[in-house]
């Protein structure tokens, strides 16, 4: 699981609604995957990211620190992207937990693969 | 990627040949397992065509691997038709690049094999999840001594008249012989009225008392089967029937070793050498639950140390080689069962499998019940099979997400294999499946992929600028949960998101044109249901297991919904099965899946108490609400905040595109 899909991820435990979000992530492997460099394509996700979400996610992993904001004209800052695209693109958790912040429910990662699936009386519907 | 190819110069045609096939196994190797290759030298190597999985044993390609230096591994996944070879320098591998790249081997049938070879980052393998036997599972070494081992085998007389009253005879694929009650193939079960005179030679009784007295086994057998397999045989996944026999099964093997399969319903698979003369002593779960069986071939991998015996086959690929199989006789004993089973396992038991056969859901519990039946836990079980007919994408949804602007965050719900998560490289996409077994495809690609319910999807509201659904609505059932399904996937949608949603259509015939699916077309493209699970014949409903012969696949299934007179609920609309390449006649349905096994690849879950058949393909069910024209733009306008911005029909699907207000 790469951090940039953990960012997309929020717990949905019946009734905690958007208190889901950020999974607290756990990770007792994790792997880099070299990705190729496209700054136009990481420029394009910095708009997309829960900020404070990821540098949590990052602070986790003891990543190379994570800027508290975008910088200003990140677009153009490649020193920025390339940190960006690691953190987003190349780091993938193989193993490890992710832990709904409201209910505490934890949902294991194995093998890369985060399985999210709820029993019956913890759906929504 | 060509690290001898100077640029500038002509390419005779042999070398243009030999980049062709060597692009050609890289892709293969991208495709189907996720192994990447790079462009610049590295210290590892994958060597195509050089796998246990083609013939190809750790000794003989080691020899020629450590011509161009000392081996610091040589990693050989079972049943794959490729190594990898990690040297201690580039140097090194940079040397075995060159010399073997495109070079013949000579495999250990002779044959010649030519050698492909990539560099790649990570010599890397799944490593196989469980390695503990299957429980109630017990291989005994040295169970005989030589001397008991050779009597058995001159005791029996293989070239006797077929008139004889321990009928013998040839199988497919190997040869059989009975004592105590004779074993009927064409219900895999014995006639208990009918023992054959002469019971059990003397030989093995006292065989088995030894046993009984040393406690390997609790029961004396009355009946024996003998199998003879040659090099090349096998036998197909089986549970032996529950009502037939008791619950302590044995098997003794005799004049050579051989490799068994055990596979649990949930796809566990676990390899066990059962070594000459051991005692293979399966009781409870392992006689129950799992299939055992014996794939066909000429030689098992197995570990290459000296002090390996029995057991099971680990995942140490670092350790893995071939070994040549000899005539092996095995002596399998059972205890015919006098009364009924009562096993805890009735999902594979055919005395407790009739359970009612699936009704249309009449509550958000029954609902769910029978998709966990009759989607979830299906997908999971044919998973390999399932991907394997799954490589075509279907152009329309390939040229949505072509056209999706560069840097869109993409969903696809019901991912399945992943066959659209790497369409369009200059999208984020994130797929997520029910089963398990499809994830796990979708990882082994290098997609990301996780495992939940469209009901209930993990991922914050809105921050998806596309989602696709293919093929996926048309599983739940009822128009609840349909109508839920849409919502969370609009839910996940940015305003001005859009998504594709694709379901099959009751109406496979549309403006006078036969859908590709009543065409049975290989060649057009793939619509949603598989080319090839279909077969001539119709399916045998699922749970429902070879009876006392009386089972007729051909009068069992009903065209049209039948409303069942007896029961407690006499108003209880029973689900039809389909048959494969009709049109529909009713919009709840149940569509059959014929189980296919690739040999020698993924084998064959077979839970029905098949033994012996000589073609097995199980079949299993899988629920579908076709939609009726307009049916699919109804449901989505009681989402309210999304509008539709196209419908169309697309080779036996109802699709259409619908925008986030």
């Amino acid at each position: 699981m790469k951090l940039l899909t953990h960012n997309l991820l929020s717990s949905h435990v019946r009734g905690v609604g958007t208190r889901g979000f950020p999974l607290r992530l756990q990770a007792t492997e994790v792997r880099i995957n070299p990705v190729e460099f496209n700054p136009d394509f990481v420029a394009r996700m910095i708009p997309k990211v829960e900020w404070a979400a990821l540098v949590q996610a990052a602070d986790t992993l003891n990543l190379a620190e994570v800027p508290k904001e975008p910088t200003e004209g990140y677009e153009h800052d490649e020193t920025f992207l390339r940190k960006m695209h690691h953190v987003l693109l190349e780091v993938d958790v193989l193993e490890g937990t992710l832990q709904c912040p409201e209910s505490g429910r934890l949902f294991p990662i194995s093998r890369g693969i985060p399985n999210m699936l709820l029993n019956d009386e913890e759906t929504e519907t | 990627m060509n690290i001898n190819h100077n640029g500038g110069l002509k390419l005779n045609k042999m070398e243009k040949k030999f980049l062709r096939k060597q692009s050609k196994a890289r892709h293969v190797l991208l495709k189907h397992e996720g192994i990447q290759a790079v462009s610049y030298p590295t210290q590892s190597l994958v060597i195509a065509n050089g796998g246990l999985g083609n013939g190809v044993s750790r000794k003989q390609l080691l020899l020629a691997l450590e011509k161009c230096g000392p081996v610091e591994a040589l990693l050989m996944p079972p049943n794959k038709p490729y190594a990898f070879v990690i040297y201690k320098t580039v140097e090194e591998s940079k040397k075995t690049y060159a010399t073997l790249n495109g070079k013949e081997i000579i495999d250990d049938l002779g044959q010649k094999i030519i050698l492909y070879l990539n560099f790649v980052e990570q010599a890397q393998w799944k490593k196989l999840g469980l390695q503990a036997l299957p429980p109630g599972l017990l291989v005994v070494e040295e169970s005989v001594s030589s001397e008991d081992e050779k009597m058995l085998l001159e005791s029996v007389n293989w070239t006797e008249d077929t008139g004889n009253q321990n009928f013998q005879k040839s199988l497919k694929h190997r040869r059989v012989k009975h004592f105590g009650y004779e074993f009927h193939y064409e219900n895999n079960t014995v006639d208990k009225d009918k023992p054959l005179p002469g019971g059990l030679p003397d030989i093995c009784n006292s065989i088995l008392e030894k046993w009984l007295k040393e406690g390997y086994i609790k029961h004396k057998p009355d009946q024996l089967t003998i199998n003879q397999y040659e090099p090349g045989h096998g036998i197909p996944a089986h549970i032996d029937t529950h009502s037939a026999f008791e619950d302590e099964i044995i098997s003794l093997s005799l004049g050579s070793e051989i490799v068994m399969d055990f596979k649990h319903p949930e796809g566990d698979t676990v390899q066990v050498m059962l070594p000459r003369r051991s005692l293979l002593v399966m009781t409870g779960e392992s006689r129950y639950l799992w299939t055992h069986g014996i794939t066909p071939r000429k030689f098992d991998t197995v570990p290459a140390s000296e002090q390996f015996k029995g057991g099971i086959i680990t995942s140490d690929i670092g350790d893995l080689t071939l070994s040549k199989r000899g005539i092996r006789t095995s002596f399998t004993f059972r205890k015919v069962r006098r009364v009924p089973c009562n096993c805890s396992y009735s999902s594979v038991c055919d005395r407790q499998g009739k359970t009612t056969p699936p009704c249309l859901p009449e509550s958000s519990k029954e609902a769910w019940q029978l998709e966990r039946e009759h989607v979830h836990r299906v997908y999971d079980l044919i998973a390999r099979h399932f991907s394997s007919t799954r490589h075509s994408p279907w152009p329309r949804i390939v040229e949505f997400l072509k056209a999706l602007p560069s840097g869109s965050v993409v969903a696809d719900i019901g991912c399945g294999n992943g066959k659209y998560l790497g369409i369009n490289k200059d999208l984020y996409m994130v797929g997520c499946d029910r089963s398990q077994n499809l994830v796990d495809i979708c990882r082994e690609r290098q997609f990301q992929a996780l495992v939940c319910d469209a009901l209930s999807l993990p991922f914050r509201s809105g921050s998806f600028d596309a989602c696709i659904s293919i093929a996926v609505i048309h599983h739940f059932s009822t128009v609840e949960r349909r109508v839920a399904a849409l919502q969370e996937l609009a839910r996940l949608l940015r305003p001005g998101g859009q998504a594709l949603i694709y379901v099959w259509a009751m109406e496979q015939e549309y403006k006078n044109q036969k859908s590709s699916y009543l065409k049975g077309s290989k060649t057009s493209h793939e619509d949603e249901e598989e080319i090839n699970s279909d077969t001539s014949t119709e399916g045998l409903p699922v749970n429902h297991m070879p009876d006392g012969g009386s089972e007729d696949p051909g009068s069992s299934v009903p065209s049209a919904v039948n409303i069942k007179e007896e029961g407690c609920n006499p108003r209880k609309v029973e689900l039809p099965v389909h048959t494969n390449r009709t049109c529909f006649h009713s919009q709840d349905v149940l569509v059959p899946w014929h189980l296919k096994g690739n040999p020698g690849k993924d084998k064959t879950v077979e839970p029905f108490g098949l033994a012996g058949c000589p073609d097995p393909s199980p079949v299993f069910h899988r629920y579908y609400h076709v939609f009726c024209d307009g049916e699919l733009e109804a449901s989505c306008q009681a989402l309210g905040d999304v509008s539709i911005l196209k419908s169309y029909y697309d080779q036996g699907n109802w699709c259409v595109v619908l925008q986030k207000l």
